[in-house]
């Protein structure tokens, strides 16, 4: 094939005499390019979704592409939605999504997907409250209050039983919430769902809800800009959000009773003890164990069954494989929860039924 | 002798026999004005046609609506065309008369040539920065103040409904405050070349029956002028409403009605910038029929416009 290609470069070369020098040039530089990348063979996967799990999944692909310079990994963060639709019309190789997709979706593309748990993150109240600098301690009573604009104001009791060597300011409470649709808010709501038959019946959980009360910005950074700057506030964001900003987080109440810090730890705890099903999709909507930080979630790789392509296919494994093993090692660094080994091992498992 | 010799004793005509060809050029041209039209035409036609579903499933419900829960399947616009409508509105007033106050300034003498021209520079960069960069600005340096001066407002003046607490830093005051200087250079440039149209002959005519220079400026030239004036009115109301990323992070995004200024609103393009990305199902349908309503406003009030616009150069035509 090179040697097809150089014959016809000498070729040209003698016919381009003709012409200016700068133009042969230019025709002689394009066809040796060309000829350079005759060579390489590459594979190129593509894959969009969640913006939760984005930060991560371009830090594999990079490192990845090092290792493996004749595949290209690209991820674009669209959002969730976004990333299950492109994926089921196949204008991406894979998706990422904070939210499993569900059975109508999964129907769409005639059960030719494979969920798989790639990484996982906490979601964490951070709090901008003057004189309480770290430690608040939320019920579940009290948090859902707050988000339901019940407990109005920081010096209300129900915070006040919990929290008694702090001075508690008679400050109107701001709860800062999502203004787009994000998974983010999907997890949070259906943890809210679960514990609070109330929360259930007046806001209900979804990507995209209406909340009673508080000013909504628009994506992590957004309410982390509203919880800086505005002394009251509380919010939801994504724990590596609030660690890399250094916003004070509150210490919340499991479903055992015990007030559990959000950190690393709390968070494998709460994986650890999550039963993964066949179909790999599992919600921990409210863990149970002792030392479980109560809002966690899974955030999915989704890839085909099935690929038309079988270099795709051998590609797509290989990439998913590094993120199980070795990716799993930055993943504390970037505010994620890395998997479990027994999680590990059932992800490995299905990935092996790729073709 | 005789016979068919012409004086210059050539044989065959001087001029060749004209052919009408093809202008190419005018096709050309022509073409490039039916695809603007074509592509207008698609674009709100798309927008039409997916917004279908939702149209036939709320209709005019969704207008008077006060209830947006997409995880509940219940549409509702109301609020959000309020705030539209406030926040356009609040801008509008805030920048019309500084609009109109540069634009006198600029059109008189008052300040050597030069300074004017820098000043007009200035103005007119100001629209050339992003709408994202304001939206930053807003965040940093407008929504701190606001959210101080408010609470003082909302303290003494909190009976007032417009100005009732508490009073939040993402408010429809920050997002009016943000669009005033957005608008500002739309209005001063359409009115400084409305006054600076109104001929000499009505200046010097009123100088010469001994009007002093602010009753001519007041009393002459701005009436004169004013058709043109209220086209930039309208179309920097126009622009206000179509304002998207400043918007949507200045404004706090609630849904909740409220008559005061203080407190978290939303608008139509911010409500789309929002949620489109992650909406399914019934959900793009009834943001699609969103867009509808912001395209038919935001049309509507251009053409407006530019009509008023349009009778003012006529008008003024005239008069020379």
């Amino acid at each position: 094939m090179k040697g097809v290609v150089f014959l016809a470069v000498i070729k040209l070369n003698s016919q381009l005499n003709s012409l200016k020098s700068m133009t042969r040039n230019f025709l002689l530089a394009s066809l040796l390019t060309a000829s350079v990348f005759q060579i390489k063979a590459a594979t190129s996967l593509t894959g969009s979704g969640s913006t939760f799990a984005a930060p991560i999944l371009q830090r594999w692909a990079f490192n990845f592409q090092k290792e493996n310079r004749d595949i290209t990994v690209n991820y674009q963060s669209v959002g969730s939605g976004a990333g299950i639709k492109q994926f089921s019309d196949s204008i991406t190789d894979f998706g990422g999504s904070d939210v499993a997709m569900s059975d109508a979706e999964i129907a769409k593309v005639n059960g030719n997907v494979l969920m798989l748990p790639a990484t996982a993150g906490t979601i964490v109240f951070a709090y901008n409250v003057p004189g309480v600098p770290d430690g608040l301690k939320l019920t579940r009573e009290t948090y859902v209050g707050i988000l339901l604009g019940t407990v109005k104001s920081w010096n209300d009791p129900l915070i006040a039983k919990n929290n008694p060597n702090f001075k508690l300011p008679n400050l109107p409470i701001t709860v800062a919430v999502r203004s787009d649709g994000s998974g983010t808010t999907g997890v949070f709501t259906a943890h809210l769902d679960a514990i609070s038959p109330e929360f259930a019946s007046k806001v209900g959980s979804g990507k995209s809800v209406t909340w009673p009360v508080g000013v909504a910005a628009k994506g992590n950074e957004g309410v982390t800009a509203v919880i800086k700057q505005t002394p009251g506030a509380i919010g939801y964001v994504e724990f590596g959000y609030a660690e890399n900003n250094k916003l004070t987080m509150a210490s919340l109440q499991n479903k055992a009773g015990n007030f559990i810090t959000p950190t690393i730890e709390s968070g494998a705890a709460t994986l650890a003890s999550v039963k993964l099903p066949e179909n790999l999709r599992a919600f921990v909507t409210d863990p149970e164990g002792a030392n479980d930080y109560p809002i966690a979630s899974f955030t999915w790789l989704l890839v085909k069954k099935t690929y038309t392509d079988a270099a795709k296919a051998v590609a797509v494994k290989a990439f998913v494989t590094y993120g199980l093993t070795t990716g799993q090692a930055i993943a504390p660094e970037l505010g994620y929860i890395t998997l479990p080994a027994n999680v590990v091992t059932q992800v490995q498992a299905a990935l092996a039924t790729i073709k | 002798m005789g016979g068919n010799i012409s004086i210059t004793g050539l044989s065959r005509p001087l001029t060749q026999e004209y052919r009408p060809r093809p202008d190419f050029f005018r096709m050309a041209c022509l073409l490039a004005s039916v695809l603007t039209i074509v592509l207008l035409a698609l674009i709100i036609g798309e927008i039409l046609v997916r917004a279908w579903p939702a149209m036939s499933k709320f209709g005019l419900g969704f207008i008077t609506g006060i209830q947006w829960s997409p995880n509940r399947g219940v549409f509702g616009v109301l609020p959000v065309l309020i705030g539209t409508a406030a926040s356009s509105f609040l801008a509008l007033l805030l920048a019309l008369p500084l609009g109109l106050a540069i634009a006198i300034f600029l059109s008189e003498d008052f300040f050597p040539r030069p300074v004017r021209q820098v000043i007009r520079f200035v103005v007119e960069t100001l629209a050339a920065i992003p709408s994202v960069v304001y939206g930053l600005w807003g965040i940093f340096v407008v929504i701190p103040l606001v959210q101080q001066y408010g609470a003082v407002l909302a303290a003494k003046f909190g009976f007032i409904p417009f100005l009732a607490g508490p009073a939040y830093g993402n408010s429809l005051l920050t997002a009016g405050l943000v669009l005033a200087l957005m608008v500002l250079p739309t209005i001063t440039a359409i009115s400084r070349s409305s006054l600076v149209a109104v001929p000499y002959t009505l200046r010097e005519g009123s100088y010469a029956l001994g009007a002093t220079r602010w009753e001519t400026i007041l009393r002459v030239i701005m009436p004169t002028a004013a058709p043109g004036i209220v086209a930039s009115a309208i179309l920097g109301f126009g622009r206000a409403m179509g304002e998207t990323m400043a918007v949507a992070m200045l404004i706090g995004n609630s849904q909740r009605l409220s008559w005061s200024l203080l407190s978290p609103s939303n608008t139509l393009s911010a409500l789309l910038a929002n949620q489109f990305a992650e909406a399914d199902g019934i959900q793009v349908s009834a943001l699609m029929y969103a867009a509808a309503l912001l395209v038919l406003l935001t049309l509507g009030v251009n053409i407006a416009g530019e009509v008023v616009l349009r009778h003012t150069q006529k008008a003024t035509a005239g008069l020379r």
